[in-house]
Parts: structure tokens; sequence; C-alpha cells
């Protein structure tokens, strides 16, 4: 992955999000999305796999780099920390992939665009759709609420009459289910 | 889904889990718990422990087992943070592999050549085989519960880290026990105990450490 004195800003990012700061952590992974993505393309189109594929596992590399953030020190530099994650990701979901290879034609043929949305994007967001639908109940219920409506913990709160800390719970928890879903996801 | 709307609910959760160092050192003292529980129930430590605290050799068999623990722990931390320099860690496994080579040089310098046998089968040989793997049993998975809160990249790696941690500790406690103090027999038995539970953590890695 290639990496220059954007790392420092990223490393300060997450010094800043890992106490707590929100923004900073927004904003780091704003920043990441791009890099991400277009490593993820590069890489599939030189294995000669679906580019169409790559949002899908964009979004699963976050979700790692989310879920695994106790994995960072501060002492360590974190291109080579974010490059460990997105490989191992890329080659997991590679080999899920290799497991349901017809299927994967199947759907790139239903991706076909139909409209002016670039296929690529659209088939990463149906995909997630589908996964993040699979999100039983309340806990799903809540991340969809943040991620769609842009709602905010005291707004979901409000909306489900929960208080603040409950929602936090239920959206780590429905954030956890995700990876295991895309872990568990063969075809 | 887009990704700039996935992003946000990833923002919106604050909850870090356990860091790695923290949760490592649960589980050692879980494991080590457990480990001792084991041992002193199933072995306990040789009569004779206080008149050997003398010599050379009883001594010593701690060194290699406490130098081979540090080595494995450093690694196996290495392995379960991604980016983390696992070479370095692994290339620190030589100060208890020179120490034990050490040694068996100046165990086969020091003793008789008709002694080299006795001393390399000793008398407690299926013991050292068995007993190490069981009390091993408890800190594996102890460890392997800890690599779970890390993010490891080599996951068979990873595993066969936890089992060299768990196997070394084993060691140290039945090494207290152990009446071989010869370094021919420590170099062959402890090291094919040791070997096993590598194997098992290598094998239960890719499995039970997947994220």
């Amino acid at each position: 992955m290639a990496l220059g004195g954007r790392e420092r800003i990223w490393a300060e990012w997450m010094t800043a999000a890992l106490a707590g700061d929100e923004a900073a952590y927004h904003q780091l992974l704003t920043a990441l999305t791009p890099v991400l993505r277009a490593n993820t393309r590069r890489s599939l189109s030189q294995m000669g796999a679906p580019v169409g594929d790559a949002e899908d596992i964009v979004q699963e590399t976050l979700l790692a780099i989310h879920l695994h953030r106790n994995t960072w020190r501060q002492t360590d530099p974190i291109g080579p920390w974010v490059a460990a994650i997105a490989r191992y990701k890329l080659i997991d979901s590679l080999r899920r992939r290799g497991r349901r290879a017809e299927v994967a034609i199947d759907e790139l043929a239903d991706a076909l665009p139909d409209s002016g949305a670039d296929p690529e994007e659209e088939l990463g967001r149906r995909q997630v759709v589908r996964l993040v639908d699979r999100l039983q109940g309340r806990q799903g219920a809540i991340v969809r609420a943040i991620s769609l409506e842009g709602a905010g913990i005291r707004d979901v709160a409000a909306k489900f009459r929960m208080s603040e800390g409950a929602v936090r719970v239920a959206l780590h928890r429905g954030l956890k289910s995700l990876a295991q879903l895309y872990r568990s996801r063969d075809g | 889904m887009r990704t700039e709307e996935f992003i946000r609910a990833l923002a919106a959760d604050r909850a870090v889990e356990i860091r790695p160092g923290l949760a490592f050192g649960l589980a050692l003292a879980a494991g080590a718990v457990i480990a001792a529980t084991v041992f002193l129930l199933a072995l306990g430590v040789r009569p004779d422990v206080l008149a050997v605290l003398h010599t050379v050799r009883f001594p010593f068999k701690f060194v290699v087992t406490i130098a081979l623990f540090a080595a494995g722990l450093r690694l196996a931390l290495a392995l379960a943070r991604p980016g983390g320099d696992a070479a370095a860690a692994a290339r620190l496994l030589a100060v208890p592999a020179l120490l034990i080579g050490g040694a068996l040089v100046i165990e086969l310098a020091v003793v008789p050549t008709a002694a080299w046998g006795p001393r390399l089968i000793g008398s407690n040989a299926t013991v050292c085989l068995s007993a190490i793997p069981v009390i091993a049993i408890g800190p594996l998975v102890a460890i392997l519960l800890a690599l779970r809160s890390g993010a490891p990249t080599a996951p068979a790696r990873a595993g066969a880290s936890a089992g060299l941690v768990a196997a070394a500790l084993a060691a140290t406690f039945y090494a207290a026990h152990c009446t071989d103090d010869s370094p021919l027999f420590v170099a062959t038995w402890y090291s094919l105990a040791i070997a096993l539970v590598v194997a098992v953590g290598a094998l239960l890695g890719p499995r039970v450490l997947r994220w």
C-alpha cells in the first residue's frame, strides 16, 4: 500500500479516536476509504477476480479495522497495520468467494447496469444491504438508522425509547454480528 | 448501503475491545493457576528439591524453559497484532535454542560416553511426554482466547505460538517434578513434548482464530 506523510495524520486521528473523538474517527475512516478502494480494485483486477466485489470487501475491511482497533498502539506505524488488515480481509474474502465462484458470476450478471448507477458501486451496495438486512431485530434497526438516516445516538435512543447506553451496546453488538455474517457467508 | 453511510455507524460505536497486552496478562494469570493446580494434584515438586537447588543442572532447566516462555510470549504478542514484527520476535527464539544447545555441548564434554545413553533415556521419559501436554491444556485454551481478542493475520502460526507459550509454562512446572536434569534428557524429551503442543496449537489456530 502506498503510504506517505498522511500516515502521521492517520495516526493522530486514530489516537484521538481511541480517546473518544468521534469526529476525528469519522475523518480517519473517510480518508482510509479511497485508499482501501483503490488498492482492493487493483488487487482484484490483478488476480482476475470481479472488480465489482471491491466495495463489499472495502466495507468488510473498514468493519475489521473498526472492531480490531484495539490492536493498534500509538507507537506502531499505522500504515502497515492497515495494510495487514486489508490484505487479510482480501485473501479471506477471495477464499470464501472461491467456494461460490458460480454464484459470483450469476450475481455479476444480475448486477449489470439498468440505470445510470456505477455498476461496481451498485453491486457492493446490494450485497451489504442484504447483510445488514439480515441483522436481527433491534441491533439491525439501530445500525441502519445511524448509517442510512444519519441518526445520532440520542435520536436513536429517543426513537426506540432506550437509554443511550443501551443503544451503544446494541450498536456494538450489531457491528460484531455483521462481522460474523461476513465470516459465515459462503454464498 | 454506501460506504460513506456505513462509516457513520462505525464512527458512532465507541466501544473498544480489550487490548491484546491486557488479554494476554489475564490469560497467563488464569493459565498459570490452572497449570499449577494440575501440576500439584497430579505430580508435585520432587522431594529432594532443596538439595538439588545447589546443583547446576536443576536450576538450568528453569533458565531454558523461562527463556523459551519469554521468547514465545513475545512472538505470540507480535502475531496477535496486524503488521506486528513477528520475524524479529521469532529470531529471539534463538536464545533458548542456544542455551540448550550450549548446555548439550558442555554435557557431552564432561560426561563419560558410557553415561550418555542412560542420561538421554532418563527414568521419566513417558511421564515427561504426557505431563507437559496435559499441564499445557489450560494455558493453551487461555492464550488462544487472548489471541481471539487480537487480530492474528497468520492463524496457524499464531496458534503454534500459543502452543509454545503454554508448553513452556507447563515445562517450567514439570521441571520442578522431574528428576532427570541432564541437558541430554531435556533437549530430547522436553522438546518432543513441547513440539506436540505447538502442533496442536498450529492445528487449532485456523479453526478458532478467524476474524
